[in-house]
């Protein structure tokens, strides 16, 4: 039944089909005959998660309401927030930024501020269901082994989304009333992803500098924190007592966030449709000027190919900052490799596989910029040479810029521990080569600016990435110790390869 | 006794050539384009020029038929072919982060054009085309009529003896469409051999030397406007006979296969 037009709940009916749609066509890279094999995989990888969290937090479902519990509920629930905050930034700057209906809904003459009181809304429900596949398998094990008390978890995962979308919405119209519109677009997206790692690698940098170890663990069981902290009656431990399922705090968590939402709508919807034009005034560029030397040398069409990527590359500052975001959670890393520089050699078994896996993750992304984010398919396509010769400059190009950025880590390295850097340099080379391949495979025609959302066109081909990188990453650290031992894991990061290989569209046809 | 030269191969020859998706979008066609000629494309919607034109530029894979271009196989040694075509679309697909002079840089790179040579012509051509106080200016903030230019002047940099052009002038003011004229009319004088579609019939009627109207992808018509009007008029009762427009003549033509399916 359709509701009157022009009407909250109508606009509610239409966002919700357009979002629907949206997620369908993402999560079966809109193949829709695809639907039952990615729910089959979205249902196995939740059943997945389930052992994974068992092992993680099930020793720990009845544990006392002491400020250790209380700290460690708090600190994961923060680190998720943040993550949630990033989610909702960035699903705030593209509702400015997209322009795919905002001319009829402005031009229309129905009142808009409901249209975009809704789509806060959305936005605050997508980012709380983004956060439950991964949130729910935890709080799952903790209802099963400490009792129905845990379902408050649910609650404050609510809770949460709601706070974040209100915190997200003003974050980023702030910067819009600070920079404008024009530097808004790249500076919130640097801020969520900024916003996303900091607080991790702030965990693991401090854990660092103070025990000598990247686990965060550590510090959150130290006892000069726990002394730190506020005493067990503090306001601030009330999302932690909400997760546990005490009624007050989860109430008031609850109320408080939804009131900051509902803040957040009633002020914003209402300018949103400004924000909304002058968002759209900026989709012409400003004149730049760039001198350069140009038909100074014979060109080969491979030295173009790969000469024009890294151009690109290197004049884009959204898409560098989004390629070399990665790059971030190397600094834990290179922080122990630092402190440990003069001790054994335990800090470089952990930073190895960290190398690893930061190298595949980065090839992953130029790769899909290199391969699929072809502004000019049909020129590259239409020169007089072999397809594969194409290919090949384009992968010159990924791992060229991963070996100028990851060089001088495994140099570092090296002096430290030659046999380190040899496992350092081939595990590198191996992962990039392999996240560089699943991105050959799942290749589709994109604009390079949708590169934040090659993760969603084929959730497949991340998948396949993250878990390749994973295992080349185990594969590294296992080696550092026992090459033999390190044929198992490199086993299964070639399964996941074949894998992917075997279920990717391309794989049946030539390029 | 003279040497008699051998017969010099048309600049594109299709035969039998079908594509089909979900319903057969080519279907059979037969086309020969001789040496520097200017060969206008037109047709419905959904007659299938586009889909003809990218397998010509070596962008789709034909499910049957053969194309020739200069005499050489396309579908067997499709870089050779390549090397002598240029392929211009309707949405211009540059560079943002590209100057108007370094995309010329990259084009000739692609296509092996000796340094010196290719700055030459990329100078030429940003006069031409009105470039060259933008030639340094990233394209970023240029306009669907620049943009088209430029996407042009990396299609003549590299000289190719056959240019394929599909809907060039869609979206392009006045002026725009003027230069693009003038260069496509230039560069048909100086022996180059041109195939475009439009949907601007006068702008057929103006520059074609020959026309080949297509529906339901097949070549239903072919030849000067005067030997269409001929054709029209032996199909239907129309002014198309006595010196009537491209348009009437179109409307005539493309009238009895409609009714036929």
């Amino acid at each position: 039944m359709s509701a009157t037009a022009g009407t909250a709940v109508w606009f509610a009916q239409h966002e919700s089909r357009l979002v629907w749609r949206d997620w369908i066509s993402m999560i079966t890279a809109g193949r829709r005959e695809r639907l039952r094999i990615v729910a089959m995989g979205v249902v196995a990888f939740i059943l997945f998660m389930h052992f994974v969290a068992y092992w993680v937090v099930g020793p720990h479902a009845g544990a006392a309401i002491d400020k250790q519990t209380l700290l460690t509920i708090t600190t994961s629930a923060l680190l998720s927030w943040m993550l949630m905050i990033s989610q909702a930034m960035e699903s705030i700057t593209r509702a400015f930024y997209a322009r795919s209906d905002l001319d009829l809904i402005l031009a229309s003459p129905v009142n808009s501020n409901k249209l975009f009181g809704v789509r806060i809304a959305t936005i605050a429900l997508g980012t709380t269901l983004m956060a439950l596949p991964l949130a729910a398998p935890f709080i799952d094990v903790l209802i099963a082994r400490g009792g129905w008390r845990w379902l408050g978890a649910y609650g404050l995962i609510v809770a949460m989304g709601a706070a974040a979308t209100a915190l997200a919405v003003g974050l980023t119209v702030a910067l819009f009333r600070v920079l404008g519109a024009r530097r808004t677009r790249f500076v919130a997206q640097v801020v969520a992803a900024v916003i996303g790692a900091a607080f991790v690698i702030g965990l693991q940098v401090v854990a660092i500098l103070s025990y000598g170890t990247i686990s965060r663990a550590a510090l959150l069981q130290s006892k000069p924190l726990l002394a730190l902290a506020p005493g067990l009656g503090s306001v601030l431990w009330w999302p932690a007592r909400a997760a546990l399922g005490q009624t007050l705090p989860l109430v008031a968590v609850l109320a408080t966030s939804f009131a900051l939402l509902a803040a957040a709508v009633i002020l914003v919807a209402p300018r949103f449709g400004n924000y909304a034009i002058a968002a759209a005034g900026v989709g012409n560029a400003s004149v730049v000027r760039s001198r350069r030397n140009a038909f100074r040398k014979r060109l080969t069409p491979r030295g173009a190919l790969r000469r024009k990527e890294w151009i690109l590359l290197r004049r884009d500052p959204w898409l560098m900052s989004q390629t070399l975001m990665q790059m971030l959670y190397l600094v834990p890393p290179a922080l122990m490799l630092w402190r440990g520089f003069d001790q054994d050699n335990s800090a470089l078994q952990l930073v190895v596989p960290v190398l690893v896996m930061a190298a595949g993750q980065l090839a992953g992304g130029l790769a899909w910029l290199a391969i699929s984010g072809e502004d000019a398919p049909d020129l590259v396509a239409t020169a007089p040479v072999p397809r594969r010769f194409i290919l090949g400059a384009k992968i010159e190009a990924v791992l060229g810029a991963v070996a100028l950025i990851f060089t001088p880590l495994v140099v570092a390295i090296a002096v430290a521990s030659p046999w380190h850097a040899l496992i350092a340099a081939a595990g590198i080379g191996i992962a990039a080569a392999a996240s560089t391949a699943v991105q050959f495979w799942f290749r589709s025609q994109a604009k390079r600016s949708q590169f934040r959302r090659r993760q969603v066109s084929s959730r497949l081909a991340t998948f396949a990435e993250a878990f390749s990188s994973i295992g080349w990453a185990a594969t590294a650290a296992v080696a550092t110790a026992s090459l033999s031992l390190a044929i198992a894991p490199a086993v299964l990061a070639l399964l996941v390869l074949g894998g992917a290989y075997v279920l990717s569209p391309r794989a049946h046809t030539a390029w | 006794m003279q040497p008699i030269a051998p017969p010099k191969p048309a600049a594109l020859a299709i035969q039998g050539l079908v594509k089909r998706f979900d319903r057969p979008a080519v279907d059979g066609l037969e086309l020969t384009v001789r040496t520097g000629e200017f060969y206008a494309l037109v047709g419905p919607n959904g007659a299938g020029k586009t889909t003809t034109l990218r397998m010509i530029a070596g962008l789709l894979r034909p499910d049957a038929g053969s194309i020739h271009i200069g005499g050489i196989d396309a579908l067997a040694d499709p870089v050779a072919a390549k090397q002598i075509v240029a392929w211009v679309s309707d949405e211009p697909m540059i560079y943002d982060k590209l100057t108007p002079r370094e995309y010329l840089e990259f084009v000739s790179g692609l296509w092996g054009v000796e340094p010196a040579l290719a700055a030459n012509r990329a100078e030429t051509l940003l006069d031409w085309l009105d470039l060259a106080p933008h030639a340094d200016e990233r394209c970023e903030s240029f306009s669907k009529g620049m943009r088209q230019k430029i996407a042009l002047a990396g299609a003549l940099v590299h000289e190719p003896r056959v240019i394929i052009l599909d809907e060039p002038l869609t979206g392009l003011d006045a002026g725009s469409s003027r230069q693009v004229k003038n260069v496509l009319r230039e560069r048909a004088r100086s022996g180059g051999t041109i195939v475009m579609t439009t949907h601007i019939l006068e702008v057929a009627e103006r520059m074609a030397d020959r026309i080949g109207i297509i529906a339901h992808g097949k070549l239903i018509a072919e030849g000067t406007l005067e030997e269409l009007r001929r054709q029209a008029g032996t199909h239907a009762h129309t002014d198309a006979r006595d010196g009537g427009s491209l348009e009437e003549t179109f409307l005539a033509l493309v009238a009895e296969p409609a009714q036929a399916a």
